[in-house]
């Protein structure tokens, strides 16, 4: 990893590599969403509504994704002082809330035809949206601290703390009775029907790709700033 | 003489002791919380430990199969809420919602009644983890064979 500690390295594989992953990402999305809106079958209980979790279950994945890349840079910083793994904490944070809050809305409104309800205070749900709160909390420390100066550590520190989270929302629906329905895809196989399970697993592809080039784009973007940063702190002194 | 830690070892026992720690509080909190974070109690939960009749309550568990009848007002129905261990009969005035059906799951908040019989004032229809087309549903268990063998000649 500490090969990429160069920047220049770092942006000679990072700059092809961000388009290919975009259009890669935005490819199989279509592909998968005009097969999940169009083709997939219907399912024997929740009729069309199933079509929904083309969208929601990508969206969970990464918004636990997200927080786990989060998690991982701020030990690379803690530990290692890796010099670009607070750069891909604080670019994965704002992707990363962004799909958990288009998770929370897609399940919100699958849950309104096929539970009767839109929202339950269960422990999955609840577990999702204390995600989206910490998310929010990790970019305003992030934030702040990078405005205001002050330690980078401190945002990693609570980027690791955070990532109790994860496996709290993971194992919510088997720790607790809930009324979100337990994992269909485990280890063990899957309880979901070749059709839905194919069409679900290219979605997940598809949005894991994208969220990685726009996590890659945004890395790239604030080296950029500071870069220019640097500059005109140069120049200034110069003059 | 101890033997000294690179810093960067330091750092990485540091963090290690911290993970533990945190991880710890969050394994106690979880379980602590074992039984308040439910969503519902389970039949055999509410037979186990009864609340007091008027405690309200949210129950959860699978329709029985064959236990869902319709009053003559059309809008009240009784069913038996069941976990494989222990059943709780269950009556209900009121819209059901979309996928409530015998042999799925339910859960329903409301109380016990003197009469014993759970009175419940909200339903919820739960999903289970299987998701199957609705084409393979209303075929015979012969036809889908057929189709499962067509599709892999």
């Amino acid at each position: 990893m500490h090969a990429f500690a160069n920047p220049a390295r770092f942006l000679r594989i990072a700059r092809p590599l961000t388009p290919v992953l975009l259009l890669a990402g935005l490819g199989i999305i279509a592909a998968s969403l005009v097969y999940g809106l169009a083709f997939a079958p219907a399912e024997q209980l929740q009729g069309e509504t199933v079509r929904i979790l083309f969208l929601h279950v990508p969206t969970a994945w990464l918004g636990m994704a997200g927080w786990s890349a989060i998690a991982i840079s701020s030990l690379m910083e803690l530990v290692w002082r890796h010099p670009l793994a607070a750069l891909a904490a604080r670019a994965s944070a704002l992707p990363g809330a962004v799909f958990t809050f288009l998770c929370l809305v897609t399940g919100s409104i699958w849950g309104r035809p096929a539970w009767g309800t839109w929202w339950v205070w269960d422990g999955r749900l609840t577990s999702m949206l204390v995600l989206l709160f910490l998310y929010f909390g990790y970019m305003a420390l992030a934030g702040a601290v990078d405005r205001e100066g002050g330690s980078s550590r401190i945002p990693a520190i609570f980027g690791l703390i955070g990532a109790i989270n994860i496996p709290i929302i993971h194992y919510s629906v088997i720790w607790w009775n809930s009324l979100h329905q337990p994992p269909s895809i485990t280890t063990g196989g899957s309880a979901m029907a070749g059709p839905f399970l194919w069409g679900l697993l290219a979605a997940t592809l598809g949005f894991t790709l994208l969220f990685s080039g726009v996590v890659l784009a945004r890395m790239r973007a604030l080296l950029a700033d500071i870069q220019t940063e640097a500059r005109l702190r140069r120049k200034a002194l110069e003059a | 003489m101890t033997a000294r830690l690179k810093p960067k070892h330091q750092r990485l026992v540091l963090v290690i002791v911290a993970l533990v720690a945190i991880i710890g509080a969050g394994v106690l909190a979880a379980w602590g919380l074992r039984n308040q974070a439910s969503f519902y109690l389970l039949p055999n939960e509410l037979v186990a430990d009864p609340p007091a009749a008027g405690q309200a309550v949210r129950l959860g568990g699978m329709v029985e199969a064959g236990s869902l009848r319709t009053d003559a007002d059309g809008i009240t129905v009784h069913f038996i809420v069941g976990d494989g261990e222990a059943k709780v009969p269950v009556t209900y005035s009121g819209i059901l919602p979309d996928l409530f059906q015998e042999g799925s799951g339910v859960t329903a908040d409301g109380s016990m009644g003197a009469d014993g019989v759970f009175h419940a004032d909200g339903l919820l229809a739960k999903h289970d983890e299987k998701y199957v087309p609705r084409e393979l549903k209303d075929m015979t268990e012969a036809q889908k064979h057929q189709v499962v063998a067509e599709a892999t000649e």
